[in-house]
């Protein structure tokens, strides 16, 4: 008698059952993110049906019927307005310079979203190389497009092994930046770089300078305000809330025609500043109101127990501000200040109203010549191209920073 | 002196002490500010002086010369600017309530597609977002402007619409609702409806809230809203409001409502423009409405209608209303890029007036007071509309 016998039989392998087919896979995707009921579905086969003639309309016109040289035989109007042929390699070594700096910064910092920001200044070079290419415009132009961007590669590469500490970014930074203007403004008439007056500058680069000028000037001033708006003294108080509101109240476009007429009246007799230099200025008293809200979101984040600590190690109010709440509050601020840089990125367009020749301004040129009658579209298409790619990673980019400080998540 | 504990007081000198301190800085601040602006005016006084402008406004007074493009009021050549820079005002009025009527509806419509469940119809409302957000509001205005509306039909081969209305590159045509004869007695019965439709639904509300049965009286108030002007209507032979409907003539169009294509541009293109953002504050103040909320109004047996109004819409609204309120602010403010396509808002009217009179600095000053009042309207408007909608604490 074996003991086996009695065993019970081994139980018998459950059978696996499939989920249904309409539930996993493509189709399973399918029923719920398209055909989850009846209504959805009849939708899904509208909107479809809407996008695909859409799209397919668009296609063509952008394959076969646009007529895209009123780009191509233009680019270098669009991408630096009529600065002279022969020094236009200064814009060049001026970029080069910048992917430097970058590249060296993101190489050094752990941060993703600067990294990012450094890889996005490759391939945008890499982009402006192939139009340059396709429109003809010659290929010293494009190698030196593409040399700027191996020089953030190699920038990014070399400072990875050799992390640079951030004073000395920061130094490089200001070296780039004071080269920067000196290479596209000039040294004067009869030195090795001549003046290039600003009234030839236009295009992207005219762009890049009105808005990178406007927030960087405006950003101490701007943060001044806010602590001014912060102040226990009332004269400080009132006298920056004025400022901030009645600049918020008023649009864009009427500060910068006051900086057109106003500005030559209110300086003295004989001084005499440029159309560019005067947008800019408009531009920064203008946006330096919405830094100050930037700022006192931040500043007003700082819990109160940092100003008593500060307060009972023994600093001072200006102390406390410049060496403690400051420091915490401008980093939180930073996503806020990108997100003020792209929407003041898209407001530089309406230079184009004051007589600028920005990228919207050169366009609208072009498009006053008889030759190109009718590629309005085209013309338009490209400048919100631009400034989609543009405002559009730089979005990318700040959102994913507001992650990396974990903003929103406290 | 010694104090009760036997320490010697000493008393803080004034360069030590904050109260001084406090008043001393302010006292430089504003001198230093003071000497700023004095020095600024100065310099205005002077350069003006020698390039002959004024800075009084005598000029409001004066014959204008120029007809505004368009004008809600009558208006003639031989009026003053004064009344010119007040049509102006008016259709920047207008442009701005219509703008901001399309602009709520099409960023509700957005908003809440983003968060469907059908993924093409969140893509696509993502889509249109990112598009509209990324792109400058001018390039959109003027493509809206030169690329579609003046690209319409001429008026002969105009677009014909439902409802006898038409679109050309003259605009956008549709019928004049005008009161008719007797009509006038339709809107007082509405009036009346209105009337009896809240008192009847107050009451039912107060006999609720004192646990006796509402009688159906709810229903009663709707049936009266919706019956009361439906039978005065029948009653009236041919209608209380009467349609003058636009003719097409040899070479133009008479008659109807006519909205010019800067007009249709503007109000549609800060329209697009806005609603994208809008559509964004609207997602985050229904995403922001935490889920169990959702849940437990389900589960105490809520209808779907009820969850929206009751508990969705009420706690959505606290998070919406101040940034929507901004993003009000800023079409009204973007109504001045009028400029570009010739719609003539106050800042394109004001930039004619410069021009003729040679007086930009008073000219400039006007305008900016004026966005400056109507920035603070709005925002005292909806800062009311956001007390509303807030915790009621008690």
């Amino acid at each position: 008698m074996s003991a086996s016998a009695q065993l019970p039989a081994p139980p018998q392998p459950v059978e696996e059952v499939q989920p249904p087919s309409t539930e996993v896979g493509v189709l399973g995707w399918l029923h719920h993110n398209l055909f989850n009921s009846k209504l959805n579905g009849l939708l899904t086969i509208v909107l479809g049906v809407v996008v695909l003639v859409v799209i397919i309309g668009l296609a063509q016109w952008m394959l076969f019927d646009a007529r895209w040289g009123v780009i191509t035989d233009n680019m270098r109007l669009f991408l630096v307005g009529r600065f002279p042929q022969e020094e236009i390699w200064r814009v060049w070594l001026a970029l080069t310079l910048v992917s430097l700096a970058s590249g060296l910064t993101a190489g050094s910092s752990s941060s993703g979203a600067v990294r990012m920001l450094a890889t996005m200044l490759m391939a945008g070079q890499l982009m402006l190389a192939a139009l340059i290419l396709v429109s003809g415009l010659g290929l010293v132009a494009a190698l030196a497009l593409v040399a700027g961007a191996v020089v953030v590669l190699l920038a990014m590469l070399i400072a990875g092994r050799f992390r640079i500490r951030r004073l000395w970014t920061s130094l490089i930074w200001l070296a780039a930046a004071i080269s920067g203007v000196l290479l596209l403004a000039g040294l004067g008439e009869t030195s090795i770089l001549p003046t290039v007056s600003t009234t030839v500058w236009g295009g992207l680069l005219l762009t890049m300078v009105l808005s990178v000028a406007g927030i960087l000037l405006s950003f101490p001033l701007g943060v001044l305000l806010a602590v001014g708006r912060r102040s226990r003294l009332p004269v400080v108080r009132i006298v920056s809330t004025t400022y901030i509101e009645l600049i918020r109240a008023v649009p864009l476009i009427s500060i910068l025609f006051m900086a057109q007429f106003l500005f030559p009246l209110v300086l003295p007799e004989g001084l005499r500043i440029d159309n560019v230099i005067r947008a800019i200025g408009g531009i920064t008293l203008f946006s330096a109101a919405y830094v100050a809200e930037n700022v006192r979101g931040g500043l007003q984040a700082i819990p109160a127990g940092q100003h008593e600590a500060a307060f009972a190690i023994g600093l001072r109010t200006w102390q406390t501000t410049v060496f403690i709440v400051l420091p915490q509050a401008l980093r939180i601020t930073i996503p806020a200040n990108v997100g003020l840089f792209i929407s003041l990125l898209k407001d530089t367009t309406l230079a184009y109203i004051i007589g600028l020749l920005e990228i919207l301004g050169i366009g609208r040129a072009v498009l006053a010549q008889p030759e190109w009658l009718g590629t309005q579209f085209e013309v338009y298409f490209f400048v919100a191209a631009v400034f989609f790619v543009l405002s559009y990673t730089l979005s990318q980019a700040s959102y994913r920073l507001e992650k990396e400080l974990g903003i929103g998540e406290r | 002196m010694p104090d009760d504990q036997g320490h010697e007081r000493t008393s803080i000198p004034f360069y030590r002490d904050v109260r001084v301190l406090a008043v001393i800085t302010q006292v430089v601040f504003l001198a230093a500010v003071l000497l700023v602006l004095g020095w600024l005016l100065n310099n205005l006084l002077v350069n003006s002086a020698i390039r002959g402008i004024t800075t009084s406004f005598s000029w409001l007074d004066l014959r204008a010369g120029f007809t505004p493009g368009e004008s809600v009021i009558p208006y003639t050549v031989d009026d003053t600017y004064a009344r010119a820079l007040f049509v102006g005002l008016l259709n920047t009025i207008m442009v701005s309530v219509v703008g901001i009527f399309l602009a709520t509806l099409i960023g509700l419509v957005f908003g809440v597609a983003r968060l469907s469940s059908n993924w093409l119809v969140s893509k696509i409302a993502l889509t249109y977002v990112e598009i509209f957000r990324n792109t400058p509001v001018l390039v959109q205005l003027l493509v809206i402007y030169f690329v579609i509306f003046l690209q319409m039909p001429r008026v002969q081969e105009s677009i014909v619409l439902p409802l006898d209305m038409y679109l050309s590159q003259r605009g956008f045509y549709m019928p004049r609702p005008e009161v008719a004869e007797n009509g006038v007695i339709w809107f007082v019965a509405v009036i009346v409806a209105l009337i009896g439709f809240f008192g009847l639904w107050w009451y039912a509300g107060r006999r609720e809230a004192d646990g006796r049965p509402t009688l159906g009286l709810r229903w009663i108030a709707s049936g009266v809203l919706i019956g009361l002007p439906l039978l005065v209507w029948l009653l009236i032979p041919g209608g209380p409001i009467a349609f003058e409907n636009p003719e097409l003539g040899t070479f133009n169009m008479s008659g109807g409502l006519r909205f010019s294509p800067e007009f249709a541009a503007m109000t549609v293109g800060l329209a697009l423009f806005t609603a994208a953002f809008i559509a964004e504050v609207i997602r985050g103040g229904i995403q922001a409405v935490s889920k169990g909320q959702l849940e437990a109004a389900r589960t105490i047996g809520l209808k779907e209608g009820e969850v929206l109004r009751l508990v969705i819409l009420p706690q959505a609204l606290r998070v919406i209303v101040p940034p929507l309120t901004s993003q009000y602010l800023n079409l009204i403010k973007n109504s001045s890029l009028a400029l570009a396509i010739g719609f003539a808002d106050v800042f394109n009217v004001s930039r004619t007036i410069s021009e003729q009179t040679g007086q930009p600095v008073s000219v400039l000053l006007i305008v900016m007071a004026v966005y400056l009042i109507i920035s603070l309207l709005t925002s005292v408007l909806m800062n009311f509309y956001n007390r509303m909608v807030q915790i009621h604490e008690r």
